[in-house]
């Protein structure tokens, strides 16, 4: 693009040499067409570039694809549509046919370049608005002085105010580094910049040297020194976005292991696996719709859901009815043995699915982007961060307010009183760790969306999971998802500061010095309980 | 009267084990390097080395046994200490390369010469001699382990929760040693070893020395546990493993007896893994991984936890099936088994298969032991239980 506005602003400068112009220089130009001279040709096209008439580009394009006619006896060119119609260039009249005598006008490969060229300043005419906003922002970046015609004429004419907005700015751009532009145009030049507020415009203010009058460079310091702080406002506010959206990761991933592991006391290291197993089930199910009923791709998460959480929960009661029940009150055994589950439920899959990651796509309404000022936003994050919010709500009423949650409750603070009340222990434990994975398996299906769906996948989240559930403090809901923001945050603000990796390793270590200073986490059960 | 019974049982037990270690460690480098290659007592290098790991592996178990069978600390991140004296070792190999490597840099691993350093980075000074390297070996896993423990048990963090930060630091060095700025090799780690001690590391004669020394090692450390458990120290162990707050209200002071033996355990651990390097020819970041130390705790859960003589038997019987399943056409099945032995010998045989034997067999030891004490009772000196 830049090249191409180089080599334009060359041509105008042949223009310029080519001696003075007769009136209507427009009409004179496209006459000159006529001659059929690659000379004539060329100065022709950069008058025509230049003149800011509306027939300029189509006029220029149909000579690129070789569209535009010429009859060198009237020195009339016209231009052939794309639909078969012929209207006069000079006028934009409508013609009947092409006169016999008319013939292609010819290019050779430097006109071609020119054409190019032309075309790209011309772009910022484009009917097209994302065409225009390419344009005015490549114009921004090049503020090239011989461009400052087409823009003004281009500004005139807009009616979109993002495009207004652009073309604006590559105007002040223009006028701040044109040597003969007034202090004031300068000055008001460098505002429209700086309200412009991000990396380019920091970068393009702090150009402006001392060849510029005082006033104007002062103006453009103060304007550096405002944008850089909004800069770090914006990334500070970007970084806590990131934090979040991966709070809500680490939440999701671990707030069903809150459940089984807080509430309970069991340690399923395959829990990562009832994830994984989560987003399998959404493999499938995006798998049937995909061959039987195309349309309703957009509800395959919604049907996800409720299933994932059927599949990973009725493999969590069968592990619990056939393992972990004959395993209480032995957590180190426990914890061996779902770890030998997890090898053998990911091997399954690996047996089923193959070893490779699978593609699980993004409905349309999870898919794509929004600036919401100086970041982007994607929509499946945002969906995931709601999602995760929901689910933590309506465990937490679950708990809170049905019969099955009050005896979870009461099985968990007291085993033996409750079943003194009537509670059938054993059902209570078994629906509580079919809950748990339950989760774990939504959980799955929300992470299908922003990770590879491969057996692998849970055991990346597993160590996590349990930094999460032990930092937050076992036995307690809110401590989880306090934990999970903590070092979702934490992580992406360590991140641009001591890289990806090395910002892991110190949140691991953190944990570990925490755990030191608080064996049980932020949010820890007081009474009796903890020596238990 | 049954604790007399019982230490004179283990002791039989006891010598039988290093009887049979140190009869493998003498007789199979010599089949390997006297007997013609073909005969059918000779045992082919290959085997030497495979079996070589064996034994590595069972000196790891034993230091698993030793915190987890007798002092409950289930540590989920014993393969750290493993690696890192593999590192060590490691380290040394490397700076016995010399200018043989591919750039020929007499100073600088190929890896380093690759990554366009210039210098040595300070950690690696002194590993060009074996000394300190061997002191490193030892070093470094135990004073990782000493202020893990320090940090870990002075603040009373137990049970799952120290398992979990075990599996923790693991993880984090695993991270850590992927990097290649860490200086360790990154993901390749290090490898290609020429030499060690002026013998090539390839060579039969080097493997077979490689073995006994392993062997050695096995049967000295199995000795350091015996030591250790059978004293009082040991005593006051399984009295923390058994009922911790108990122990520390009659006084003993619980958290300097776990950090001792979690940092003796360490250093074991680590020799182990200076023994593995030279043996494989390779270390990398991936002997850090969480998987490994879950997988050598099963090792021990196999043999049977509290029994020394079990962890050994456990990691060479897991191990043995391992190379078996993995290589032939059940390969894709081998994590099914591993996967089973966990549920299995958790759920069905919580002792091991030592313990289980034990206590199979105790009824039968007891009788005759009564036959034998009746007899001396009647002046008749004991019969001699040679086996």
């Amino acid at each position: 693009m830049l090249a191409c506005l180089r080599a334009f602003a060359l041509s105008l400068l042949l223009v310029a040499f080519a001696g003075p112009c007769l009136a209507g220089p427009f009409e004179d130009a496209v006459a000159k067409l006529a001659n059929d001279d690659f000379s004539d040709t060329e100065e022709a096209i950069g008058t025509i570039a230049s003149s800011g008439n509306p027939l300029a580009y189509p006029i220029i394009g149909a000579l690129k694809d070789e569209r535009l006619f010429a009859d060198g006896e009237t020195k009339k060119v016209f231009i052939k549509q794309d639909d078969g119609k012929v209207i006069d260039a000079a006028t934009g009249a409508a013609i009947d046919s092409l006169p016999d005598s008319a013939s292609a006008v010819s290019l050779n490969n430097r006109l071609r370049r020119t054409v190019d060229a032309a075309l790209g300043g011309l772009t910022l005419l484009s009917p097209d608005l994302a065409t225009r906003l390419a344009a005015a922002q490549s114009v921004f970046k090049s503020h090239e002085e011989a461009v400052l015609p087409t823009v003004e004429g281009a500004l005139a004419k807009e009616t979109n105010r993002t495009a207004k907005t652009a073309l604006g700015e590559a105007r002040a751009a223009i006028l701040l580094f044109k040597s003969d532009a007034s202090e004031v145009d300068k000055l008001e030049a460098v505002a429209t910049i700086k309200a412009r507020g991000d990396q380019e415009a920091m970068a393009m203010l702090s150009d402006v040297g001392g060849d510029q009058p005082v006033a104007v460079a002062k103006a453009a310091a103060a304007g550096v020194a405002s944008i850089q702080s909004t800069l770090a406002i914006w990334s500070t506010v970007q970084n806590a976005w990131y934090g979040l959206s991966l709070g809500s990761v680490l939440l999701l991933a671990a707030i069903g292991l809150a459940i089984t592991f807080g509430v309970m006391g069991v340690i399923n290291m395959a829990h990562g696996e009832m994830v994984m197993l989560g987003a399998y089930t959404t493999f499938v199910v995006q798998e049937v719709i995909r061959t039987r009923y195309p349309g309703m791709f957009d509800y395959s998460l919604v049907i996800a859901v409720p299933l994932a959480f059927l599949v990973s929960g009725a493999v969590g009661i069968l592990i619990e009815r056939s393992i972990i029940r004959f395993l209480y009150g032995r957590p180190l055994e426990t914890l061996l043995a779902t770890w030998g589950l997890s090898l053998v439920l990911q091997q399954a899959v690996r047996t089923l699915f193959g070893p490779t990651n699978r593609e699980v796509g993004n409905p349309s309404w999870m898919s794509g982007a929004f600036e919401l000022g100086h970041m982007t936003i994607t929509y499946n994050r945002l969906w995931i961060l709601c999602f995760t919010l929901a689910v933590f709500v309506i465990l937490l009423a679950m708990l809170r307010f049905t019969s099955l949650g009050l005896q979870m409750r009461a099985v968990t603070q007291n085993r033996r009183m409750a079943a003194s009340m009537g509670i059938a222990t054993s059902r209570v434990d078994a629906l509580t760790f079919g809950l748990g994975s339950g989760i774990a398996g939504i959980a799955g299906v929300a992470l299908s969306q922003i990770d590879n769906v491969s057996p692998n996948l849970g055991q990346s989240y597993i160590i996590d999971s349990f930094m999460v559930v032990v930092f937050g403090g076992v036995g307690n809901l809110w401590g989880t998802l306090v934990g999970a923001f903590t070092l979702g945050i934490a992580n992406k603000f360590l991140e641009p500061v001591a890289g990806a990796v090395l910002g892991k390793i110190a949140i691991l270590v953190l944990i570990i010095l925490f755990i030191q200073k608080r064996p049980r986490g932020l949010f820890a059960l007081k009474g009796r309980a903890v020596e238990a | 009267m049954m604790d007399h019974m019982l230490t004179r049982s283990l002791d039989r037990a006891a010598t039988t084990f290093m009887i049979v270690v140190a009869a493998c460690g003498i007789l199979i480098p010599l089949s390997n390097m006297l007997l013609p290659a073909g005969s059918m007592f000779q045992v082919p290098t290959y085997l030497v080395a495979l079996w070589g790991k064996y034994v590595c592996y069972a000196i790891l178990a034993l230091s698993i046994d030793l915190i987890w069978g007798y002092c409950g600390i289930l540590s989920l991140g014993h393969g750290a200490f493993f690696a890192l004296g593999g590192y060590a070792m490691g380290m040394y190999l490397m700076r016995q390369i010399g200018a043989r490597g591919v750039y020929g840099n007499p100073d600088l691993p190929d890896f380093m010469v690759f990554l366009n350093w210039q210098k040595l980075p300070w950690y690696w000074y002194g590993f060009d001699m074996f000394p300190v390297a061997l002191l490193m070996v030892v070093l470094v896993p135990g004073l990782l382990a000493f202020c893990f423990g320090w940090f870990a048990f002075r603040s009373r963090v137990t049970g799952v929760y120290l398992s979990i930060i075990t599996q923790a630091m693991t993880y984090a060095l695993l991270l850590g040693f992927f990097r290649n700025d860490f200086g360790f090799g990154g993901n390749n780690g290090l490898t290609d070893f020429k030499d060690i001690l002026g013998f090539n590391v390839q060579a039969e004669g080097t493997r077979a020395a490689l073995f006994a020394l392993s062997c050695l090692a096995l049967i000295i450390a199995f000795l350091i546990c015996r030591a250790v458990v059978s004293s009082k120290l040991g005593k006051v162990l399984i009295a923390i493993r058994d009922a911790e707050s108990r122990t520390r209200f009659i006084g003993y002071r619980v958290e300097s007896y776990k950090l001792f033996v979690f940092t003796l355990s360490a250093c074991m651990a680590g020799i182990a893994g200076a023994l593995y390097v030279p043996q494989v020819g390779i270390i990398n970041p991936s002997e850090f991984a969480p998987g490994n130390s879950i997988e050598a705790v099963i090792w021990v859960a196999v043999g049977g936890r509290g029994t020394l003589i079990g962890a050994a038997l456990g990691a060479v019987v897991v191990n043995y099936a391992k190379t078996f399943f993995t290589s032939g056409a059940l390969a894709p099945y081998w994590l099914f088994m591993l996967g089973a032995m966990f549920v299995l010998v958790t759920l069905l045989l919580p002792k091991g298969i030592v313990g289980t034997f034990n206590s199979w067999w105790e009824p039968f030891r007891a009788r005759r032991l009564t036959d034998a004490s009746a007899a001396r009772e009647d002046g008749v000196s004991a019969p001699k239980m040679a086996e």
